[in-house]
This record gives C-alpha cells, sequence and structure tokens, in this order.
C-alpha cells in the first residue's frame, strides 16, 4: 500500500520535483507551476491523510526509512503534534507557491522561475522534513536545507536583499551548530539519535552534566532559528527585504517550525520534568520572552514599513508561544501548539496582504495603504481579519489561542509574562488600528466632507485568481480556526500534549 | 427553571448579520433596496426578540450553544430575563432609528453610506448578542464586535476630529477588553466556569483578596464603556459622529452594553451576597455616585447640546449602576426600569438634536433660542425626554426614579437618596433653560424657518416621544417591562 | 593535575579553542570574507569534535576483514556513526560555503565592498 509510505513520501517527493522542476523549466516554463501546484498539492493531501489516520487509530504511524530498525535508522514518526503542524505547513505552501508567480514582478527574476520553484521546494521539503522526522541528526540535516534555501531565495529579494541574507546565514549557521553540537552531547551519553529513544534513555543520565550542556545547546540552537529575542536580529531584515511571495512562506512557517522543534526537544525528547523541576529553565525561558515580547512590540510600533512591523510582530508571536511551553501545564501548552498553526494562518494573510499592496503600489510604507478600500476592497477585508486575530478578537483564532495561553500563564502563576503579554495585545491594537485607520478613512479638512457617495465599481481589486484565492484562503482559515477551535483542541491537541499535561 | 433549546436567540443573531451582508453587497448602486433591508431586519429582529417574551415570562430560560471552546466552555446563548430586558429595549429602539438614520443621512446626503448601515446593523448584533450571551466569553465577543463595529461609526465623517475621537474611542475600549480578558481567564480559573448564575459564581471560601482585585479589573474593563468617571472621556468626544449613531448607539446600544456588562457582573458573576461579603459594595456604590454628581455638574456648563446630553447620559448609567449596587430590591427594580426608560427618554433627546441640526444645522444650545416655535413637535417630544430625565410625574422617568429612591431609602447608605435627589435637581438646572429658552424667548437674527423636519425624522421622535409617556400609565404594557424587572429581582436575590 | 585534565581530555579543548576562535571570527571581523572564515573554523570544530567521540584508544577501522575467526567485538573498533553523520554534515558545511561565497561575490558586485561598515553605509542612500 502506498499510504504506508506517506511519512516518507511528503518529503521526499518536494525534493525530486525540486530538482525536475528545474529541468522541465529549461524546456518549458509553463509547465512548472502546474508541477509545483500538484506536488504541494499532494503533500497536503499526505499530511491531511496522515493527520486523519493517526485520528482515527489514535496511535502515531511510525516509518523506517529504508526499512532499518530504529535506533540504528531514521525513523520519521506522526503523531498528533506533528501532524497537525504538518497539515499547516503544506497548506500554507501550496496556497504560497500558488501566489510565487504573481509576486515576481521584476523582469529579470522573471526568467529565473524555475530556479524560485526549486528554491521554493527545497524550503518546503525542508520545514515538512524537520516536522516528520523522529531522528534528530536528520532533523539537523533537513533544518539546513531549509535553511539554504531560505538563504538563497531572501538574496533575491529588493536592494539589501542580499546583505541581509548573509547576516541571516552567519546567525542560522550559528544556531544550526549549536543545535549539531547539543545533538553531539545526547550521543555521547546515550548513544542513540533517535527521538523515541533518546526519550527512554534520558531520565536515567538526567543529572549528568552532559546531558545538561547538550540540552541547553539545543534551546539554544532552537532559540537562533525560531527567531528568538535576543538573537533576532536576523529576522527583520531577511524576511522584510525576501521577495514578497517567499515572505508568505518563509514568515509564517520558518519560526513557527522551530516552535515546534522547542516543544519537541522540551517535552518529547526530554522529560517535561527536566525542564520544570529538574533543571528550571522554563523561569528564564518565560523571562527572556516577556522582554524579548516588549521589545519587539515596542520596535514594531515605530516601523513605518508594514513589513518589516509584521517581522517584528513575529519575533512577539514566537515569544507568546515561548510563554505558553513556558507555563508548562495544560492550558499554556494547548494554548502555545493552537498558535503555533493559528499563527502561520494569520502571519501568512497579513504577508500576502503586504505583498499584494507592495506590488501594486511600490512600496510597503503605511503610505502605500490610503485609500486601499477603494481600490481593494478584498484585500483591506483580508487586511481587517488579519488584524483583528493578532489583536485577538472572537471569533478569529488569535483570540482562541491568547485565551489558552492567558489561562495558561494564570495557572503558572507567571504574572510578569501575563502582563507583557496584554501589553503587547494592546501595542498591537494600536498597530493595527492605525494601519486600518490609514486603510480605510480619508482624512479630510475640516467642513469639506459632505460629498456625497463616491461611486466606483467593485472589482475584485484587479488581481489575478492567483494571489486572490490564497488571500481569501487565509483569511477564512483564521476564521475557520476560530469557530471550530472547540473541536480542533478537543480532538487532536489534547492528544498531542505529553502525558503529563494532559487531564 | 426549564431550558429549551430552541431557534429563535440563534435567529435574532443571524437577523442583523444577514442584514449587514445583504446591505454590503447591494451597496450604493440601489439605495433604496439598501434601506429596505435595514428596515426590514429591524422589524424583523424585534419580532424575534419579542416572541421570545412569553416564554421568558412563564420563567423558561431558552439556551442554545452556538460553539464549543473546549469541553466544558462554549459559546452559548442563553435568554433570560434581565437579557430581555436589554434585547427589547435594543432591538425596538434599533427599529425606530433605522426609521430616523435614512432621514438623516439622506437629509445630510452624508458619505459612505452603504458602510454606515453595514456597520450599524453590525453594531445591533453586537448589542443583541450581549443581552443573549449565556456565558462571559460569549458576552465579550459581542463586546468586541460592538466596540469594533461602533468604531467607522465615531469616525465616519473623516475629519480629523472625527478621526480623533475615532482614535480616543478605540484606545478607551480596547485598552479596557485587556482588563476583561484577564478577568475573564482569573475567573475560570478560580471558579472552573464562566456561566452566569443568578448570585454568582464563587465560593466563599475563594481568596477575598483576589476576588476584590477580580472586582476592579471588571468594573475597569466594562466601566469604560458605562462610562463611569474617570474613563469617561470617550464618551463626549465621541459626539462627532452623526446623530443616528449618538442616538443609539451613545445612549442606547454602546453604553447601554456597557451598564449591562456591569450589572451582569456585580449580579451574576459576584452575586449580591459576595459584593456585600468583599466589602466593596459600599466604596463602589460611593465611586459612581462621584460620577452621578460631577457628570451633573459638568453637564451644566456644555453649550453643545449633544455634549450637554452626552454628560446626561454619564449621569444616568451611573444612576443605574448605582441602583443595582445598592442591592435592595427597590433599588434593583429600580435600576432595570431606568436602563429601560433612559433608553427611550434620551433617544428622544438625540433625535431632536439631530432634527434641529438636519433642519438648521445648529448644534449650541445659545443659538437655540425661539427653536420650539420653529419646530413645535420636535420641541415638545425634547421637553417629555426631558422632563423624564428629572423625573417629573407624567413622564416614565418618574416610575424608575421613585423605585430608585425608595430602594436608596431602605439601605443603611441613606446617603445614596440625597446622591438621586441631587442629581434630579441638577438634570432640572441644565434641562429647564433648553425648554424656556426654546419656547419662550424670540429667535436671534429674526430669520426663522418655519417648518418641523423630514416626515421619517418626526415619526421616530413622535413615537419615543409617545411611548415614554405611556410607560407612566402602563410600565407593564407591550414590553412587560415591569413584570420582567420584578422577576428579574427575585432570580437575583433567589427568592 | 590540571595538565592532567587538560590532556586526558585534549580532543575537547581543541574543539573549544577552535570554536571560540571561530565564534571570535563571526562576531568581531568587519570583513565579511572573514566573518565567513570565521564561521567556517566555528563549523568545522564542531566535525572534529564528533570526529573524535567515535575514536577509541587501540581500535582500528570498522572494517571485519575475516569473520570466521571469532567473533567481532565492539571494543576493537572505532564507532563509525559519528563519522558517516561528519560526512553529511561536511557536505553541508561545503553547501553552506559556497552559498556564502556566492553572496559575497552579489555583494561586492552590487557594493563595491564587502566590509561590512561600507555595505550598510551604501544601503542608506
Amino acid at each position: 500500500m502506498i499510504t504506508q509510505h506517506f511519512p516518507a513520501l511528503i518529503v521526499v517527493l518536494p525534493l525530486m520535483v525540486s530538482f525536475i522542476v528545474f529541468v522541465v523549466g529549461i524546456f518549458r516554463v509553463r509547465w512548472c507551476l502546474p508541477l509545483v501546484l500538484t506536488t504541494l498539492g499532494l503533500c497536503v493531501y499526505f499530511s491531511v491523510d496522515m493527520l486523519y489516520r493517526v485520528i482515527t487509530e489514535g496511535s502515531p504511524i511510525h516509518y523506517r526509512l529504508g526499512g532499518w530498525e530504529p535506533p540504528w535508522g531514521i525513523e520519521y514518526v506522526v503523531d498528533y503534534l506533528n501532524g497537525f503542524v504538518l497539515v499547516g505547513i503544506s497548506v500554507i505552501s501550496f496556497f504560497a507557491g500558488m501566489y510565487l508567480k504573481e509576486s515576481i514582478r521584476d523582469e529579470a527574476l522573471k526568467s529565473k522561475m524555475p530556479q524560485f520553484y526549486t528554491l521554493f521546494l527545497l524550503q518546503v521539503t525542508g520545514l515538512l522534513g524537520i516536522t516528520v522526522t523522529g531522528d534528530v541528526f536528520n532533523l539537523y540535516v533537513l533544518l539546513e536545507i531549509a535553511s539554504f534555501s531560505a538563504y538563497a531565495i531572501i538574496a533575491m529579494g529588493s536592494r539589501g536583499a542580499d546583505f541581509a541574507a548573509f547576516r541571516y546565514m552567519i546567525f542560522g549557521t550559528m544556531g544550526a551548530c549549536a543545535y549539531l553540537l547539543g545533538v553531539g552531547y545526547l550521543y555521547i551519553a546515550t548513544g542513540s539519535l533517535n527521538m523515541g529513544d533518546l526519550s527512554m534513555l534520558l531520565p536515567k543520565l538526567y543529572s549528568s552534566k552532559t546531558i545538561i550542556v547538550g540540552f541547553v545547546f539545543l534551546l539554544s540552537g532552537i532559540g537562533i532559528k525560531m527567531g528568538m529575542f535576543p538573537v533576532h536580529t536576523w529576522l527583520p531584515d531577511s524576511y522584510s527585504l525576501a521577495p514578497p511571495g517567499v515572505s508568505v512562506l518563509l514568515a509564517p512557517l520558518f519560526t513557527k517550525v522551530g516552535a515546534y522543534v522547542l516543544i519537541r526537544v522540551m517535552f518529547t525528547i526530554f522529560h517535561p520534568s527536566f525542564s520544570t523541576d529538574i533543571y528550571p529553565v522554563t523561569d528564564t525561558l518565560s523571562f527572556i520572552a516577556s522582554i524579548g515580547v516588549l521589545f519587539a512590540s515596542v520596535l514594531a510600533l515605530a516601523q513605518r514599513d508594514v513589513r518589516r512591523m509584521l517581522c517584528y510582530l513575529i519575533v512577539a508571536e514566537m515569544g507568546y508561544i515561548v510563554f505558553g511551553v513556558a507555563s508548562a501545564n495544560h492550558y499554556g501548552l494547548i494554548g502555545a501548539i493552537f498558535h503555533i498553526v493559528n499563527d502561520m494562518f494569520m502571519m501568512a494573510s497579513l504577508f500576502i496582504v503586504a505583498g499584494v499592496v507592495f506590488n501594486e503600489t511600490g512600496t510597503s510604507d503605511m503610505d502605500g495603504f490610503k485609500g486601499l478600500h477603494r481600490k481593494m476592497p478584498v484585500t483591506s477585508f483580508v487586511l481587517l481579519i488579519g488584524a483583528f486575530s493578532i489583536v485577538g478578537v472572537p471569533p478569529t483564532c488569535g483570540f482562541f489561542s491568547k485565551w489558552y495561553l492567558v489561562l495558561g500563564m494564570i495557572e503558572a502563576g507567571r504574572y510578569f509574562s501575563l502582563t507583557v503579554l496584554l501589553i503587547s495585545s494592546l501595542i498591537n491594537a494600536v498597530l493595527f488600528f492605525r494601519l486600518i485607520e490609514i486603510t480605510y478613512f480619508e482624512v479630510k479638512e475640516e467642513g469639506a466632507y459632505k460629498i456625497g457617495e463616491k461611486n466606483t465599481p467593485f472589482s475584485f481589486d484587479n488581481l489575478s485568481l492567483y494571489s486572490l484565492i490564497p488571500m481569501v484562503f487565509y483569511a477564512s482559515m483564521v476564521i475557520l480556526l476560530g469557530i471550530l477551535s472547540g473541536t480542533i483542541v478537543e480532538h487532536i491537541i489534547i492528544y498531542a500534549l505529553p502525558q503529563a499535561f494532559k487531564g | 427553571m426549564e431550558t429549551e433549546s430552541p431557534f429563535l436567540p440563534v435567529l435574532t443573531l443571524i437577523i442583523p448579520s444577514f442584514v449587514s451582508l445583504l446591505i454590503l453587497f447591494t451597496g450604493k448602486r440601489r439605495p433604496n433596496l439598501r434601506e429596505f433591508w435595514t428596515l426590514a431586519g429591524s422589524f424583523a429582529m424585534f419580532f424575534s426578540v419579542w416572541s421570545m417574551l412569553d416564554s421568558v415570562l412563564k420563567g423558561r430560560s431558552l439556551e442554545y450553544h452556538l460553539a464549543f471552546i473546549y469541553p466544558d466552555l462554549s459559546f452559548s446563548l442563553k435568554v433570560d430575563v434581565f437579557g430581555m430586558i436589554f434585547a427589547l429595549l435594543s432591538s425596538f429602539l434599533w427599529m425606530v432609528v433605522s426609521v430616523y438614520s435614512i432621514g438623516y443621512m439622506r437629509g445630510l446626503n452624508e458619505q459612505n453610506q452603504t458602510r454606515f448601515f453595514f456597520c450599524f446593523a453590525i453594531a445591533i448584533l453586537g448589542a443583541a448578542g450581549v443581552a443573549l450571551s449565556g456565558n462571559l466569553i460569549t458576552l465579550y465577543m459581542f463586546y468586541e464586535i460592538l466596540t469594533l463595529s461602533t468604531y467607522p461609526l465615531v469616525s465616519h465623517k473623516e475629519n480629523r476630529e472625527a478621526i480623533k475621537a475615532g482614535r480616543k474611542y478605540l484606545v478607551y475600549l480596547i485598552g479596557s477588553s485587556v482588563f476583561i480578558l484577564l478577568a475573564m481567564g482569573i475567573t475560570y480559573h478560580l471558579a472552573g466556569t464562566l456561566d452566569f448564575v443568578p448570585g454568582g459564581l464563587f465560593d466563599r471560601g475563594d481568596n477575598n483578596g483576589v476576588l476584590r482585585f477580580l472586582f476592579l479589573l471588571f468594573v475597569i474593563g466594562f466601566g469604560v464603556k458605562a462610562g463611569i468617571m474617570p474613563i469617561h472621556e470617550w464618551l463626549p468626544s465621541a459626539m462627532v459622529a452623526p446623530t443616528p449613531v449618538s442616538a443609539l448607539l451613545h445612549a442606547v446600544a454602546v453604553v447601554k452594553a456597557g451598564v449591562f456588562c456591569v450589572l451582569r457582573v456585580i449580579l451574576y458573576v459576584f452575586g449580591p451576597e459576595m459584593v456585600v461579603n468583599l466589602g466593596i459594595w459600599f466604596f463602589f456604590a460611593f465611586f459612581v455616585s462621584l460620577t452621578v454628581i460631577f457628570a451633573n455638574i459638568i453637564a451644566i456648563n456644555q453649550d453643545n447640546l449633544k455634549r450637554r446630553l452626552a454628560f446626561s447620559t454619564i449621569n444616568n448609567l451611573a444612576i443605574i449602576i448605582l441602583g443595582a449596587t445598592l442591592l435592595t430590591p427597590d433599588a434593583m427594580k429600580g435600576a432595570y426600569l431606568h436602563m429601560f426608560f433612559h433608553g427611550f427618554m434620551k433617544i428622544t433627546l438625540f433625535m431632536c438634536a439631530g432634527a434641529i441640526y438636519v433642519k438648521t444645522h445648529k448644534e449650541l444650545i445659545s443659538e437655540m433660542e425661539g427653536i420650539g416655535r420653529q419646530m413645535p413637535i420636535t420641541m415638545a417630544a425634547f421637553t417629555v425626554g426631558a422632563l423624564g430625565l428629572f423625573g417629573i410625574p407624567p413622564v416614565c422617568g418618574f416610575i424608575s426614579k421613585w423605585y430608585l429612591c425608595m430602594g436608596a431609602a431602605k439601605t443603611e447608605g441613606i446617603i445614596f437618596l440625597l446622591v438621586f435627589l441631587l442629581s434630579a435637581l441638577l438634570d432640572g438646572v441644565y434641562f429647564i433653560p433648553i425648554i424656556y429658552s426654546a419656547f419662550f424667548k424670540e429667535v436671534k437674527g429674526g430669520r426663522s424657518i418655519k417648518g418641523e423636519a423630514d416626515l421619517s425624522i418626526v415619526i421616530p421622535i413622535v413615537t419615543t416621544g409617545v411611548f415614554s409617556l405611556l410607560l407612566t400609565f402602563f410600565p407593564d404594557f407591550f414590553f412587560r417591562v415591569y413584570t420582567l424587572s420584578d422577576m428579574a429581582v427575585k432570580i437575583v436575590r433567589g427568592g | 593535575m590540571m595538565m592532567d585534565f587538560i590532556l586526558a581530555k585534549f580532543n575537547y579543548w581543541v574543539y573549544v579553542v577552535l570554536i571560540m576562535i571561530g565564534f571570535y571570527g563571526m562576531m568581531t571581523k568587519k570583513n565579511l570574507m572573514k566573518k565567513l572564515i570565521g564561521m567556517n573554523i566555528f563549523q568545522w570544530s564542531i566535525i572534529l569534535f564528533y570526529i573524535s567521540i567515535g575514536s577509541k584508544k587501540n581500535a582500528t577501522l570498522p572494517i571485519i576483514m575475516d569473520i570466521h575467526s571469532h567473533a567481532p567485538s565492539a571494543a576493537d573498533y572505532i564507532n563509525p556513526l559519528p563519522h558517516v553523520l561528519m560526512l553529511t554534515a561536511i557536505v553541508v558545511g561545503v553547501a553552506t560555503t559556497g552559498i556564502a561565497l556566492t553572496l559575497l561575490v552579489l555583494i561586492y558586485k552590487r557594493y563595491g565592498t564587502i566590509e561590512e561598515d561600507e555595505v550598510i553605509e551604501a544601503l542608506k542612500k
């Protein structure tokens, strides 16, 4: 049966096609997009099917690459946690792939579409692989695959993107190396690289210094990759200067995958009690994240450039996820896991709006949004939904994850972080209502307001379907995830929690 | 108490949301059809609310779960007696204001009318949702919807002043919602539920300090909307909005939603007993009394009619909250009644202000000398509303104030009786000069435009004016609001 | 005593010293090429660390020539797994370096310099 190979196929297929698409592009550029979309569509199918199987069978799917038994061979595991994240990643990347072609306006770059698609698929390969793998070293390799393609594809962006990509690379490599070192320490102590195996072997060794050093290295490596304060400095430059279509993929996904790995390391590879009791890093994490959230929110407030503002928001949102993880209790972790997927869709919808406006007006400055609601009603509406979700207005999904995070933090007694979270959501409100005000209201001088109604015929923003469909889809997902939040939490996320946090 | 799970509460909410979509898609190409949707929607909604009245009076409560959030938490609607009072008020007045706003907006040839009517319908959805929600989290959702949908209405004129007012409005209301979110979290953590229970959710064993803090959070959160001083600043500024907005939203839906939420929290989350136990009621009542008095003193100095009315609103909202905080059956009944009656009286006043503005473009009271001779019907209705607000017998305000005073007389804090009386006196101080100069002074400049505003403006004014009178003699007529208040008091006091 | 401690684990000390040199280069050098070299030292030191943890005293390559004479004992052979892992890591490292050099060429072409502050200066214009 082919279905049992889905865990491998979801990584192998985009990897293969990424090279095929390059070759196809030499002969027929027109065929590239259908090919890419078919591949990504299949990935969506694989991930949905796997999640469905996990839910119906109630047990994780184990797949042994090449038939080798773990812990010697590489094992791919799909359980509730990464099954859920996989669906998010594959769906986002499918629609980002659709938008990619539209987003490239530069003639010189247009002739390089096949290369774009190659890098894009490699990126997706890496992200899906990181999520699906059950092997810590394999994770490193896939992390680097995702990172390379990110460096290369970011460098194709607007002026200064090359330098931003270089800086990103310095930080990214440092993060990857730290992660690799951490893996090395765990390997010295246990002789195993399989996550499941490690989680069995490690508890006996928790007092060992090697393990603690390894743990710290792992965390700092992941921290850099997920753009955690204070090692987030690479993030705003590289994501805001990347080609718009690319930041729709990169910005929502890369950091969230990092957050997923953080949860995996802290609560699957290590027993939750390690990071709460034996070596209490959660307090430190929560504190660092609080400072980071404050810092990022204030910096976001200072930006005039919308895409840069969104980038700082990502840093803040990562802080939210860390809040949830560091609460280390039932509600907090539900919030963190839910926020990973919610934030993917929120950020995707906002970045695609920023991208569309950037392409239409040639600037991502806030002034580009002036009077947008007349020219582009759909885009402005998507902006509205995304903004509401970030601010946390029910029934958009952002509210629900925030609600769980608040509950988790109250339960964990982290009042400082809680205050920071609330302040930051206020700052988000200021940010977005400033933008909404620019988008929807046209300030007029005193007394000149009675102009009757302007008759602008309604059009779908003069955009092609390739940008409209993803935009509308992301926005509707933001609402859908909110409305279905109860079902998702009840049937997926609760089971994705580590044993210690259930109930 | 029996519970049913029918479709009516949901229908009540579906109507405005559906209407808002119809308005949006009909758009400015066919304004008549668009206005028809508004009218049809408002009538349908009132009918839907009114048809729930019967089962509520029979002591049944209608419950409906919209969506689950967490196995033991869901978005749910629950129609109870208290919610019914507010739902009746807002849906009935939507009907009246719909007619009025069509006349007003067309009379002034305002811009962006589609957006205006769209947001208006959404705002009503929010207000009705607040009335019908069965737990705090649903309440919060609709409360936010209400806030966000009224923001474009406040900034409707899109000049600098309007945008500034809109900003101020958002800063206050979004800021306060953060407090509510936190308070909800703590409530859920302590009580394990967010459902409204008459008499309160908390055990006596819970930490008093935390509960006091929680009460403070709730009061800050919802009190902003209810215009409790010193966090009332947004309300007078928001008066730059078109008059129908001020009328419905800043005299009825938005601020009343704030009051409604504060009362919900006091009576259904904490419960009267707990409020007394915590020893906060006296401080809170005292604090609110300050608002009662100061709002009226400030109102005296306002020359802009709408601003004066805004401060009078702040005063009346505080009176309602004060009544409920006194916790005696009579005071509570008075508060419920006043919530309902004040809606009718204040909306009459606002609509009159709007009618004057449409006809003569006058906003300042000092310019309105002799206006009563030009627009006798409008000013007659204005007089009815104003008399009602300071509690003169033939108008319904008398009844509610009577109960409030009776209630206040029965508490240890006899001082609150004085507060009520003083506030009524001050009401007289700033309303009587308007009426006097309108009817008995000569028109300045000699140029007088005879005649009333458009019929679609006059009819709503007359309707609410007549209702204000009728409710005095038959407080139980049509809306059964007297019975409802009676039942609500009994339920909360567990009798 | 101290010396013994250092000598006994000399492979770790080598890697620590190398990684610090690399880190220093990455963080402090203004020249992007030097940064890149620092990064490479950083990466290779980790690879050395991995390779050294696979080795054992008096052990040989894990190629079993004569399986009939006696059962192979793990103690006689060095651990091959870290080496295999490092093959992958080396490929990763080479790829990173490749992309980095491409970026540097690009930066040099566009801004005419690979000094960090000069590039930032050029970008501000």
